[in-house]
């Protein structure tokens, strides 16, 4: 049984990726390297005004003073920043008005995806802003959503239609000077999704965007702001694949959240960029800051994360719960496999009364990956009777791979509660047994397994989104998971 | 001045001090400890002190304690009384082969190095070292990296004197041999000490090192114990630190296990200004366990880190880390514990806890258990927890008569205990007891001899 058990693993470690292919599109491009004189050209071709060069201005000259930063349990080959293109769209005539017009290459990449504009437009309900490249290409079901005064357009739409809005939260929540990757996106962020949902609103669908990296060698830099006025809901879903690269291609996102009083915001990532191949030989570098920013009262933001893709992981959604009573949740699957490595976690940063946090971590580990996760609570002296519960469990296949936790306490109030546990094992020898003795053969009987594990987290995620991440740790774990 | 500057300026003064009285160190020492001296100063020059930045002492600012203007020596002082009368130990009924350290010099009073009917030879490290250099070679500084650290560097180009404890093979009894450190000066002092304990194979050894300030100058101590446990060998170790609150003290103690070997080792910490004591243990040969554990009560401004590393290197080992604090006033707790599980290290068990109680709003705790885990076959678990007195429990003894403030007493004495009772000499077990509820009362909870001239 032992040897069955070698051989699927072995088998996990051979599947490949599923969503490796280049789909031809015309690229607007713009040449490689990053100078002051790079900025500025994305900011005019962008077709930005003053501030925003400025902003982005001032983020570049403060990315030059950083140094790259070497805290993560990682190991990250020498990144040449001037050897990436920082900017490339789709060439595209002008704005599109409906799905006929969008390139039908385009849709045909999303139909390979499994998630087709149309059929989603229709089906499910919901609204999609797919990022491809930098720039957004289509915003589906705006009017719906604006007849309820909910914007939900791209980053560079929101920066010339409601200046006021992105001036006043932009980097409220990420300053530039957050940290190495913050300070480069702020530079040079080429589009993203930006959304408001006024006072009172509940966002009646899903939001979603999906992300692809597809001309080789650009990196990506998005920037998503999601504003959540009061008494509002929005529940929010982000996918990205990449096509099979051999070059490593940079990505560096920040997403930045603010929930008014009484408002929740739920966040679902679903992350399957190409992890490279069984020798660890390209794969997406993944290094995205994620923070929302609890402000008012009674305020919930809450992350979901199914992260199966990149060659390197570099993670850590946040919550930094400001408002009294206000509630942060951080839920996440990482696999990891063949050469993958990830670093991620969380910071749940509890400043008002009565706040809670409760952090659910599952890491599964396998062929020669590393996993870890990494995670703050930190307790700050005015945030009497805040609770806190962490649960951070690492699952390993396999004898050549790492499972790591690395959790931070840091409790300067007495009235705190703050728990974390953490475990690591493999999978039970008497578990597959039992499963074979009843008629599950070994590789179905770790699926099982793998998906009971998992299930605390993927219910979490909005229905449609569920399928996908089944999917997805069917694929990146293949011939495990029946 | 900024932290750099101030650390730069530190270890300048410190490197400045060695090469001063470097032909007095070697001339003092025997050549095998002076054999380290030179590479331990390079890397010292090269590490400083560490500050803030490193990972490792992220929460205490250990640079400060080296700012005070400390005096040092290469040469123990001359005391003038007799320690004997200003101090002997309170525990009732404890058998214990007494060693006493006074400033991280072995009391010359005593015997340099006594032989044990069973063998064993206690004395003095120095005297050691020129006696038995075979033996210490074999062993000194061969578990400690000093390269990982400038303390521990700083310490091994210092190093002169401390204890020697030798059990050889299949020797060893339960009577405990007691060190004392004694710290006594009408100056405010520098102290390093070195301290190696060879448990053969299949020996038996019980340690109990006990801290004590007798006059209240400010004190700093670095100090680092190497233990080597030999297959099958079985090691006790406590320590209890009762230094008044103006002494500062780093502490490292290092276990190197061989096969099927035991080490329990157990840590009590009542006063002391800062504290920082390192732990290391390495897994070196199958079946080897180990069980570290700790207690720590802080009040007013006292700051204790506990710092932990349990590198399991080889397959079949189990340890277990157990580590609990109560913060009154303003006092912090720092832990931070590590499990290294290495691909090698199949089947491995290790378990680590946490857990903290703090009183007041102004107490802090920061607590970081980590894992780090290369192995599959392997059942690894960590939990941490800071949080208060259980309301109900509190509740429940109110309920049946008892007064708030004893059910309190009660609950934390009870948390408390639970280290306390995994020590197996009952008279220093009952002793730690009476010390840790009088602490918890508030009372003055000293040995009884100790003339403080402090508080």
């Amino acid at each position: 049984m032992a040897k069955d058990q070698d051989k699927i693993l072995s088998e996990v470690t051979q599947s490949e990726y599923k969503y490796g292919f280049v789909t031809d599109i015309e690229n607007d491009v713009i040449p490689k390297g990053l100078s002051e004189d790079v900025v500025r050209l994305i900011s005019k071709k962008k077709e930005e005004p003053g501030w925003m060069l400025d902003f982005r201005l001032k983020a570049y000259r403060y990315w030059l003073g950083l140094k790259m930063p070497e805290w993560a349990h990682l190991k990250i080959p020498k990144i040449d920043f001037q050897d990436v293109i920082y900017y490339a769209a789709p060439k595209q005539k002008a704005d599109l008005e409906s799905l006929d017009e969008v390139d039908p290459q385009l849709l045909e990449t999303f139909d390979k995806l499994g998630i087709p504009l149309e059929e989603q437009k229709r089906l499910s309900g919901v609204a999609v802003d797919a990022v491809m490249d930098s720039v957004s290409v289509k915003t589906t079901f705006q009017d719906n959503l604006a007849d309820l005064g909910i914007v939900f357009c791209s980053f560079s739409q929101a920066v010339r239609e409601h200046p006021d809005l992105v001036k006043k939260y932009m980097g409220s929540v990420v300053p530039y000077r957050d940290n190495y990757f913050a300070a480069l996106n702020s530079a040079v962020f080429s589009d993203g999704s930006f959304c408001y949902i006024p006072k009172g609103v509940r966002c009646p669908m899903e939001l979603s965007t999906y992300f692809r990296i597809n001309a080789a060698n650009t990196g990506q830099f998005e920037r998503t702001l999601l504003i959540a006025d009061d008494d509002s809901y929005v529940s929010y879903l982000e996918g990205c694949t990449a096509p099979q690269r051999d070059e490593n291609q940079l990505h560096a996102a920040i997403v930045e959240i603010v929930a008014m009083k009484n408002a929740e915001v739920k966040y679902s990532t679903v992350q399957n960029w190409y992890p490279g191949d069984k020798e660890g030989k390209g794969g997406i570098f993944n290094f995205v800051t994620k923070r929302g920013l609890c402000m008012g009262d009674h305020s919930k933001i809450s992350w979901t994360q199914v992260e199966t893709g990149s060659a390197i992981t570099w993670k850590y959604p946040s919550c930094i719960l400001r408002g009294n009573s206000s509630v942060g949740e951080f839920f996440s699957v990482a696999v990891t496999n063949n050469y993958q490595q990830a670093d991620t976690g969380t910071k749940m940063i509890h400043i008002g009364k009565n706040t809670k946090s409760i952090i659910v971590s599952k890491g599964i580990s396998a062929g020669k990956s590393q996993n870890s996760y990494r995670g703050l609570v930190k307790v700050s002296k005015n945030a009497e009777s805040a609770r806190n519960f962490s649960q951070c469990d690492s699952l390993l296949l396999g004898d050549q791979c790492g499972a790591h936790t690395f959790p931070y306490l840091e409790v300067d109030n007495s009235t705190a509660i703050v728990e974390h546990e953490a475990t690591t094992s493999k999978i039970g020898e008497d578990q597959i047994f039992y499963c074979n003795q009843r008629g599950i053969d070994t590789e179905n009987a770790i699926g099982l397994i793998v998906n009971g594990y998992t299930k605390e987290v993927l219910n979490k995620l909005p229905m449609e989104f569920a399928v996908e991440a089944q999917k997805l740790l069917q694929i990146t774990l293949e011939g495990s998971v029946g | 001045m900024d932290v750099a500057t101030e650390n730069k300026k530190i270890s300048t003064e410190l490197s400045d001090w060695y090469f001063s009285s470097r032909d007095r160190l070697m001339a003092s020492s025997s050549s095998l400890i002076n054999a380290y001296r030179p590479e331990a100063m390079e890397v010292f020059r090269e590490l400083g002190i560490p500050d803030q930045k490193q990972e490792n002492y992220k929460y205490t600012n250990i640079g400060k304690s080296f700012l005070m203007p400390f005096r040092k020596y290469i040469e123990p002082k001359k005391i003038l009384f007799s320690v004997e009368d200003l101090f002997h130990c309170d525990i009732p009924d404890l058998d214990t082969e007494v060693v006493l350290l006074v400033n991280g010099w072995y009391y010359e009073n005593q015997n340099q190095l006594q032989t044990l009917d069973n063998g064993m030879i206690i004395g003095s490290m120095a005297v050691a070292a020129q006696k038995y250099p075979d033996l210490v070679k074999e062993h000194y500084g061969k578990y400690v990296d000093f390269r990982t650290d400038g303390l521990l560097a700083l310490n091994t180009a210092f190093a002169q004197d401390g204890t020697f404890i030798y059990v050889p093979k299949n020797a060893g009894s339960n009577q405990a041999v007691q060190i004392v450190n004694l710290l006594l000066s009408p100056e405010d002092l520098f102290v390093q000490h070195r301290n190696l304990v060879i448990v053969e194979e299949g020996a038996q050894a019980v340690v109990v090192v006990c801290d004590h300030t007798l006059s209240g100058n400010k004190f700093l101590t670095n100090a680092v114990t190497e233990v080597f446990v030999g297959a099958n060998a079985h090691v006790e170790f406590y320590k209890v630190q009762n230094e008044h609150n103006d002494s500062q003290q780093v502490a490292t103690t290092h276990f190197h296990q061989e096969r099927d070997s035991h080490v329990n080792f157990n840590t009590v910490t009542l006063h002391g200004g800062l504290i920082r004591n390192n732990v290391y243990a390495k897994l070196n040969g199958k079946g080897a366990d180990n069980n570290t554990l700790g207690l720590f009560l802080a009040d007013q401004n006292q700051h204790v880190d506990s710092y932990t590393f349990i590198d399991h290197a080889v397959a079949d080992c189990t340890s277990n880390q157990n580590y609990k604090g109560i913060l009154d006033d303003k006092a912090t707790g720092v832990f931070a514990g590590k499990i290294l599980v290495r691909q090698e290290a199949q089947r491995t068990t290790a378990y680590q806890t946490n857990n903290n109680i703090c009183l007041t709003d102004e107490a802090r705790m920061k607590t970081k258990p980590i894992l780090e885990i290369y192995a599959d076959d392997v059942k690894c678990s960590h939990g941490a927890t800071v949080g208060q007195l259980d309301e109900n429990a509190l509740f429940y003894m109110q309920s049946r008569g008892i007064s708030c403030r004893e059910s309190r007493l009660l609950l934390m004495y009870a948390f408390g205990h639970e280290i306390l009772k995994k020590v197996t000499i009952s008279p220093l077990r009952d002793r730690l007891d009476d010390l840790v509820e009088k602490r918890l009362r508030g009372e003055l909870s000293r040995c009884n001899s100790c003339s403080l001239h402090c508080q």
